[in-house]
């Protein structure tokens, strides 16, 4: 039983401290949730691209209120409003929040200005997970990059955010890349700031 | 002495999701309150250019107008908090439109408010950048206007 009893009861959520507390969860209870989620989705949907998006949609309102928890607690009251804070802001602080430490890789697009990559060996919510071959392309670190595009959207960093499974050599499970690729306009302002 | 407090968060897409006259001045005017409205909502577009200059969230005085002066708090996801004659400008951008000095006060002011904003904001039934209609988020918010300006 997951903190039956334990937790103080508010009248309000608006009486709760927004306590540091380091709280986790067990493996096991979130893989369970996680798969209950992937396969609700999939019968809410006709096809793969769609099942993705509904992921994505998933991560995305975690990420928006991932951003302004931890803003409010590791941050001591400065905001973010250059592309690198931001960027190792969830290559560290949210990704250690959310899994528990700090993703593997964080690197630039070689071919293009405006991507970015962040890596990760063995991803939390794919670790259970294999995909059929039916399936193609479809990844379900789709909600881990709907949580990055929530936090990078909501800090005013709009983006394009995808998940890819890249293979590596001499390694049976490929590891999970999610690309983030940045709108124009951050670009823009990333320059005008110099 | 009455002090005159106008506060407004402001959402992302430049929305009002909440709005405030916090002051102790007497019950005011219903075209005053229109005023300060209109003081606020002329302040924003001074407050985008400032958010991306500077990584700090509280901003005092971004734009006054005779005897008020506009505060901006941002968090983040560019709200704004804004303080009626004192006015805060965030991510989200809390605006303050205040007429009392004491940059202390409205700085805790907007922190406080910052938090109760933050609670509501985790909750999952809460549509992002829609209204808070909360009762409770009101009374508190007014309370600590009571307490802070």
């Amino acid at each position: 039983m997951i903190g039956v009893g334990k937790a103080k009861q508010y009248a309000n959520v608006l009486d709760k401290p927004l306590s540091r507390g380091r709280q986790e969860v067990s493996l096991s209870a979130f893989a369970f949730l996680f798969s209950e989620l992937v396969q609700f989705n999939q019968t809410q949907v006709d096809n793969i691209a769609e099942l993705e998006r509904r992921l994505e949609d998933a991560g995305y309102a975690v990420g928006a209120r991932v951003l302004e928890l931890l803003c409010h607690r590791e941050k001591g009251n400065r905001r973010e409003t250059r592309l690198l804070g931001i960027l190792s802001f969830i290559h560290s602080t949210v990704w250690k929040v959310l899994f528990g430490k700090v993703a593997d890789s964080l690197e630039k697009g070689t071919e293009h200005e405006d991507e970015y990559m962040i890596s990760e060996k063995e991803l939390l919510v794919n670790r259970f997970i294999s995909v059929p071959k039916d399936m193609g392309a479809f990844n379900c670190g789709a909600f881990v990059a709907g949580i990055v595009k929530g936090v990078l959207d909501n800090a005013g960093f709009p983006a394009v955010v995808t998940a890819h499974f890249v293979p590596i050599e001499g390694q049976q499970r490929p590891r999970t890349t999610i690309l983030i690729k940045f709108a124009e306009e951050v670009l823009h302002r990333e320059a005008r700031l110099g | 002495m009455s002090s005159t407090a106008c506060f407004v968060i402001v959402s992302k897409n430049d929305i009002p999701i909440y709005e405030a006259e916090v002051g102790s001045a007497p019950k005011q005017k219903e075209d005053l309150s229109y005023h300060h409205q209109f003081i606020l909502h002329a302040a924003l577009d001074g407050v985008h250019d400032l958010a991306w200059t500077t990584s700090a969230m509280f901003l005092k005085s971004v734009d006054r107008f005779n005897d008020l002066v506009v505060s901006v708090y941002f968090d983040q996801k560019f709200n704004n908090i804004i303080v009626s004659l004192t006015a805060s400008v965030p991510h989200a951008r809390f605006m303050l439109l205040h007429d009392s000095r004491s940059e202390d006060g409205i700085k805790s002011f907007f922190q406080e408010v910052h938090e109760l904003y933050i609670k509501i904001f985790l909750n999952p039934l809460y549509l992002p950048g829609s209204r808070i209609t909360s009762s409770h988020f009101d009374t508190k918010v007014r309370a600590l206007a009571r307490k802070y300006l």
